[in-house]
């Protein structure tokens, strides 16, 4: 999923400061699933929000919608009613939902009330730690299904470094080596011999360099 | 031989080869490149370059090799895969080879965490391994790494670094089989501290015959002071400091402590030198050149070929 955490509130005040009447929008995927902009932490910052303009002596009017996909069109439609009202948006989505938004009510100001992070996964309760970057050729098959260019700091794709310590990588302690993972993940797969294949330079246009990408599914587009 | 590099012709000579390393001013200081360069001179085969090393920014490694060139003296153009992307890479390897430098050092670099500018973009485009493959593509078929041809391909004598006392311990050779298969001619170590790891190493580079395949330059670096040899063990990832040495140079008083990292230093080549596969000594004296002389010399390495 894609990972996501909520900006101090100074900086969303900063932002809101010229309006008084805002609609603020959570999603109900990822971003509550990591506990950042679902409806629960939709609600909390409607009163964070309120009290810290009521401190100042100014009020700020909440309209609090959490919709089903920010990133979808189709969702994002419901919020047509209550647009008109509003002075701007302040969305609790990852970046593809804020932008969703913006692109659809073109006079509207959307602002970002997170910043999104990453794509991973949960590693235990309140712990979301960084798995993929989405390079756009999956090389998972190779190394052992653990990803060296998410998880490796110089994303190496032959290895490890030279300071590879215990287990960890050589930026901190606190952050495991990728290429330790691999290896011991090959060696209890049986497949150690494999890690001595050279996977050659990386065709990084599948990737961001490539520019901004699209699926066009010919089958499915209308 | 595959090139014209003087550190080619001394090793393929069955020579016990002495590189020693300088690293480039934080400004625009020829000077006290060639003043380093300067002291080293007659005393090793060829000198690399560092490459703005622990990600610190530097004068860049090929301008000090031109200098270093420009004084009669081999420079090795270090280059790591962080800083540039593949189109950078291949152009400055053009314009050194342009310049007369005609052997190299492929590493990754350190992390920018490290250094002055953390808040960096690492580029990595490339790792270490495929940066070799590059610069022998280059050489071997006349080819850019995106295919087209090279007009007067660059002849580059190609060398990696390899880290024995880096974890996991056991990958340590197959990663070096690696580094030969991609096509390394010659190999530099870390510092060698440990020589019971060190020569498990060897061990294994032997039983697969990796030793006839590559050149290996064990590393050397004289400790200047207990605390330095504390920091090292403690505080540097991937550098492998054992206790006894350690104690040894806390045994002696203040004053005598840079003796006795130099005594320490003199001993390991001695040691090294019989250890089958080692085909001679990389001694990195950070900001300490003016004793590389008087290592190589106490070590038995002089006259130079
Ligand atoms: S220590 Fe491991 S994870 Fe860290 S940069 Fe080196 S290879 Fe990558």
């Amino acid at each position: 999923m894609i990972t996501a955490e909520r900006k101090p509130i100074e900086e969303i005040l900063e932002y809101l400061e010229p309006y008084d009447r805002i609609l603020l929008v959570g999603c109900n995927e990822c971003v509550t699933v990591c506990a950042a902009g679902g409806r629960k932490e939709v609600a909390l910052l409607s009163s964070a929000l309120q009290m810290a303009r009521m401190k100042s002596g100014r009020t700020l009017e909440v309209r609090e919608m959490t919709l089903e996909r920010q990133c979808d069109p189709e969702y994002v439609e419901e919020l047509v009613n209550f647009i008109d009202q509003a002075g701007a948006v302040l969305s609790m989505a990852c970046g593809c939902g804020v932008q969703e938004v913006a692109r659809r009510f073109k006079d509207k100001p959307v602002f970002p009330a997170v910043n999104t992070k990453f794509m991973g996964a949960s590693e235990r309760q309140g712990v979301w730690a960084e798995r993929c970057q989405g390079c756009g050729d999956c090389l998972l098959g190779l190394t052992g299904g653990i990803c060296p260019i998410a998880r490796c700091s110089k994303r190496l794709l032959n290895g490890p470094c030279g300071g590879s310590t215990d287990g960890k990588c050589e930026i901190s302690p606190e952050v495991d080596c990728a290429w330790q993972l691999i290896w011991e993940r090959l060696k209890a797969l049986g497949l150690e011999k494999r890690y001595e294949d050279i996977i050659s330079a990386k065709d990084w246009r599948t990737s961001r360099d490539g520019g901004p990408r699209k699926i066009v599914r010919e089958d499915l587009a209308s | 031989m595959k090139t014209e590099s003087a550190l080619e012709k001394i090793l393929a000579g069955g020579h016990l080869a002495v590189t020693s390393e300088c690293g480039p001013p934080r400004g625009a200081l020829p000077e006290k490149i060639k003043e380093k360069a300067g002291m080293l001179k007659g005393y090793v085969d060829a000198i690399n370059v560092t490459d703005n090393q622990t990600a610190v920014v530097r004068m860049c490694s090929l301008a000090a090799c031109i200098l270093i060139r420009q004084m009669g003296l081999n420079p090795v153009l270090q280059m790591v895969t962080r800083d540039r992307n593949r189109l950078a890479m291949q152009s400055d390897i053009l314009g050194a080879y342009s310049h007369g430098i005609d052997t190299m050092l492929c590493l990754s670099g350190d992390h920018p965490y490290f250094g002055d500018h953390p808040m960096a973009a690492n580029v990595y485009d490339l790792d270490s391994i495929q940066l070799v493959q590059m610069v022998k593509g280059m050489r071997d078929e006349g080819k850019f790494q995106g295919g087209d041809e090279i007009l007067n391909p660059p002849k580059m004598f190609i060398g990696a670094a390899a880290n024995p006392f880096a974890d996991p311990f056991e990958l340590r050779v197959a990663r070096l089989a690696k580094k030969v298969k991609a096509g390394v001619d010659f190999i530099q170590t870390q510092c060698v501290y440990n020589l019971e790891r060190f020569t498990k190493w060897m061990d294994g580079v032997r039983d697969r015959g990796l030793h006839e395949q590559v050149y290996i330059l064990a590393g050397i670096t004289p400790m200047k002071s207990a605390g330095m040899a504390k920091y090292m063990k403690n505080r540097v990832p991937g550098m492998d400091v054992p206790d006894e040495v350690v104690k040894r140079m806390s045994g002696v008083s203040k004053d005598r402590q840079a003796e006795e990292g130099i005594k320490i230093a003199v001993e390991t080549i001695e040691q090294l030198k019989e250890v089958e596969g080692v085909r001679g000594f990389h001694i990195m004296a950070i900001e300490w050149e003016q004793k590389v002389p008087e290592i190589v010399e106490r070590a038995g390495l002089l006259p130079r070929p």
